[in-house]
């Protein structure tokens, strides 16, 4: 429950101060004891966005928020609760950006269509330039 | 009074470029124009201005001028003289004033040696390379000016990110610039081509040493950008699909495609519209690779609008330079006809299909680099990271890698089963066996599972192309060929590992406990304050041991910066031939013990290994090239005098 106020707390003050005065909150450098559960939670955490930083998952940072939401989703683990259940709060609460993991939505479907343009653009092309015999083949220029 | 020498021969190199551009561009149309006759020594002036330029930058840097804007913002009194060299380019002027210069050196060596192309194709080709430039010298005389003076000279300056006072990071934007000029020769190659109609093996050949350098260059880059990365940022983490490192992989993308396409072109004359496209497609992204980094928009479309002035410079160059490209060859590729066909089942089938998948990866790099700035600008944010780039980048990785495997073994323009059935067979069956045995390893995801299996076939695979034949005769560059696929299965088989069989550890300890991690024993001796040039830290000394190995110390240290104030990690490594223990201090804690993050990460130093091995391969390829172009030359040269000979008899 305290972590709980601290992290509320650290999402609240600004983050200079987050950073001076307030200690990790204890599961931030912390592994879960059970290694199950621990492989679960680093896997999510590589998952999702550490806000505070540039390209970089909270499982790669140093920054407190970053803590304080490693130490939200160890105790989740702990607590029983789905890896996916997790991310769908945590997107509740920050929006899409917090997770890495893209879904197909309204906004990111481009994201899977073109994949697949993609291939069947190279297939295609594979199918016009090297697929067919071709007309004059071996007739040196 | 330098800064200002420095900034009058900007002045002149743009002038020289204007020349080369209007010179070369006007010889064109002209049988013999006067100006184009001014168009190589142009070049050379330019290339040796550019550099005094350079000089000058690095001088006001190394004394410290603190009356130049550039330096009391970027430096510092108190810095390493090396940092403070650094420092020149460690900043937006200067690694612009960097790029040109480097472009302006690449276009007088090539004015002062290049020789076997026709003059109007060179001369159009600098006029090329006068354009790229140009457009550099406008944006840093008229919106970035590295030589501006302040009009009262600052006491102190500002100091360097210390993240960026690393002897890694101040060589790793040059190497990538290197990367992008060999990519813009290239492209100009190609556009010199591309105008005179004169797409041939001789134009591919003069290129190849160009693209292969390029590629050499941003192979170093990237590997090294990983390293910094992976000991500097205190995660163990490697590659983070940032924008930034996109932009560099980009250009690497598209540059392999095109050194095989080339290869192709030089030595079957097929592929010519496929080269100069993949020419321009190269450039493209290098100016991507340049300026989208320097323009912050990659981070966020607002940190973008912090500089909207220099930002819609450097957008306007951008549409200008691959608009441009893209219209020179939309126009003139209708008149290059296709060249020599081939069948599917050949050297040049199996080439044509690993381009495309390239190309492929390429595309998917950049839509997952740029579609999240696509939404930011409609107030949408999404995150594109690994989980999107890594499945859907191996559905082309896999297959080009398969393939690659197989294609140096075929013949050119067409093979037969029967006669690369063997070896076909070998490689299926050792993938076989490989993917059932790292399936009992042990749990891991299946990418890293398809990887280890991948990289052990491909190592088998990579030197299959020297069987039968004497080794003293193999020809270099294909030893350089040999040498970059088994750097990919080395790399591969790194990322992989690492991937599947990292462990981790995170504890807080207080001096003199014991931590285990894998068959490691480690041991917090103490923690002490230490100091440096311009830091101050807390070192902490571990005692580490693995089985009966005798105990070695390792030192990870916390960082304070005071110019400008920071705080890093400084991560320690202990490099195995099997692995590197990895081991980072953290705060203390209230009860006085110290956090400690360690990690074993078995083989992961083979990332690294294998881009070196990737890099060493292009040398050879360069080196083999460039000895056969000698070599045909003394050969033409000695035809010529006999014909001379036998007509004056």
């Amino acid at each position: 429950m305290r972590a709980l106020i601290l992290f509320i707390a650290a999402l609240c003050v600004s983050p200079v101060l987050a950073q001076q005065s307030l200690p990790p909150a204890p599961l931030a450098y912390q592994q879960l004891s059970d290694p199950a559960q621990e492989a679960a939670a680093l896997a999510l955490m590589h998952t999702l966005r550490c806000l505070k930083c540039q390209s970089q998952s909270i499982a790669d940072s140093d920054a407190p928020m970053a803590g304080d939401m490693r130490h939200q989703v160890r105790s989740r683990i702990a607590a029983g609760e789905e890896p996916e259940a997790i991310r769908a709060w945590l997107v509740q609460r920050y929006g899409d950006y917090v997770s890495y993991a893209p879904t197909v939505s309204s906004t990111t479907w481009p994201l899977f269509a073109v994949p697949l343009v993609l291939l069947l653009i190279a297939g295609g092309i594979l199918w016009s330039r090297i697929g067919r015999k071709p007309k004059n083949a071996g007739e040196a220029t | 009074m330098l800064a200002e020498l420095g900034l009058a021969a900007l002045w002149l190199c743009a002038a020289l470029a204007l020349l080369q551009l209007l010179g070369g561009a006007l010889a064109q149309r002209e049988a013999t124009g006067e100006l184009a006759a001014l168009v190589r020594p142009a070049a050379i002036v330019q290339g040796v201005l550019a550099m005094f330029a350079f000089a000058m930058l690095l001088w006001v840097f190394a004394v410290t001028d603190l009356s130049v804007k550039l330096v009391a913002t970027n430096s510092h009194s108190m810095k390493p003289l090396i940092f403070k060299l650094s420092g020149a380019w460690g900043n937006h002027e200067g690694s612009m004033l960097l790029w040109v210069t480097v472009m302006a050196m690449a276009g007088a060596l090539i004015a002062l040696i290049e020789k076997r192309l026709p003059e109007k194709t060179m001369q159009a080709t600098l006029a090329s390379q006068g354009f790229v430039a140009l457009g550099f010298y406008a944006f840093l005389l008229l919106s970035s000016n590295p030589f501006e003076r302040l009009p009262i000279p600052a006491i102190e300056g500002q100091g360097l990110n210390p993240l960026l006072q690393d002897i890694g990071l101040a060589f790793h934007p040059p190497t990538l610039y290197f990367g992008y000029v060999g990519l813009s020769v290239a492209f100009s190659f190609a556009v010199g081509a591309l105008l005179t109609r004169q797409v041939t093996p001789e134009f591919a050949r003069v290129m190849r040493p160009w693209v292969l350098g390029a590629w050499v260059f941003l192979t170093l880059g990237i590997t090294a950008g990983s390293y910094w990365a992976y000991y500097e940022l205190g995660w163990g983490g490697w590659w983070f699909w940032d924008p930034v490192e996109n932009a560099s992989l980009m250009p690497w993308l598209a540059a392999t495609a095109l050194l095989h396409s080339a290869s192709v072109l030089a030595a079957r004359d097929a592929l010519r519209t496929w080269t100069i496209m993949l020419g321009v497609v190269a450039f493209s992204m290098s100016m991507l690779g340049t300026f989208l980094v320097r323009s912050g928009i990659l981070t966020s479309v607002h940190a973008f609008a912090v500089d909207p002035e220099r930002g819609s410079f450097i957008l306007f160059l951008l549409i200008l330079y691959i608009g441009g490209a893209l219209a020179v060859f939309g126009l003139r590729a209708g008149s290059v006809t296709e060249g020599t066909r081939f069948k599917a089942w050949s050297r040049e089938g199996a080439l044509v299909f690993n381009n495309v998948m390239l190309s492929a990866i390429l595309g998917i790099v950049l839509l997952g680099t740029l579609y999240p700035l696509l939404t930011e600008a409609f107030d949408v944010r999404v995150s594109v990271g690994p989980p999107y780039f890594n499945p859907v980048g191996a559905i082309f990785v896999v297959p080009m890698l398969l393939v690659m495997a197989v294609g140096p073994l075929l013949r050119w323009r067409g093979d037969s089963w029967e006669r690369l059935k063997m070896p076909i067979l070998v490689i299926a069956a050792i993938l076989i066996v490989l993917a059932a045995a790292v399936y009992f390893l042990g749990d891991m995801s299946v990418l890293a599972w398809i990887g280890l299996t991948l990289a052990g076939g491909l190592a088998v695979a990579s030197f299959l192309p020297l069987r039968g034949r004497n080794l003293r005769r193999v020809p270099i560059a294909t030893w350089g060929m040999v040498c970059a696929h088994f750097g990919i299965a080395v790399a591969l088989f790194g990322m992989a590992s690492e991937s599947a069989f990292t462990q981790e550890k995170l504890a807080a300890v207080s001096p003199g406990a014991t931590e285990q991690l894998s068959d490691w024993n480690i041991t917090l001796e103490s923690v002490d304050p230490v100091a440096g040039p311009n830091w101050t830290a807390l070192e902490a000394k571990l005692l580490v041991s693995r089985g009966n190995e005798k105990p070695v110390i390792v030192a990870p240290q916390s960082r304070n910066f005071w110019a400008p104030p920071q705080e890093t990690t400084e991560s320690a490594l202990l490099t195995r031939w099997d692995g590197q223990l990895y081991a980072v201090v953290g705060n203390q804690a209230e009860d006085g013990r110290w956090q400690l993050r360690l990690w074993w990460k078995p083989f992961v130093t083979f990332i690294w290994y294998g881009g070196l091995l990737i890099a060493f391969g292009g040398v050879l390829a360069i080196i083999g090239r460039v000895k056969t172009d000698l070599k045909r030359r003394v050969v033409k040269r000695a035809i010529a005098q006999r014909r001379s000979f036998e007509e004056a008899a």
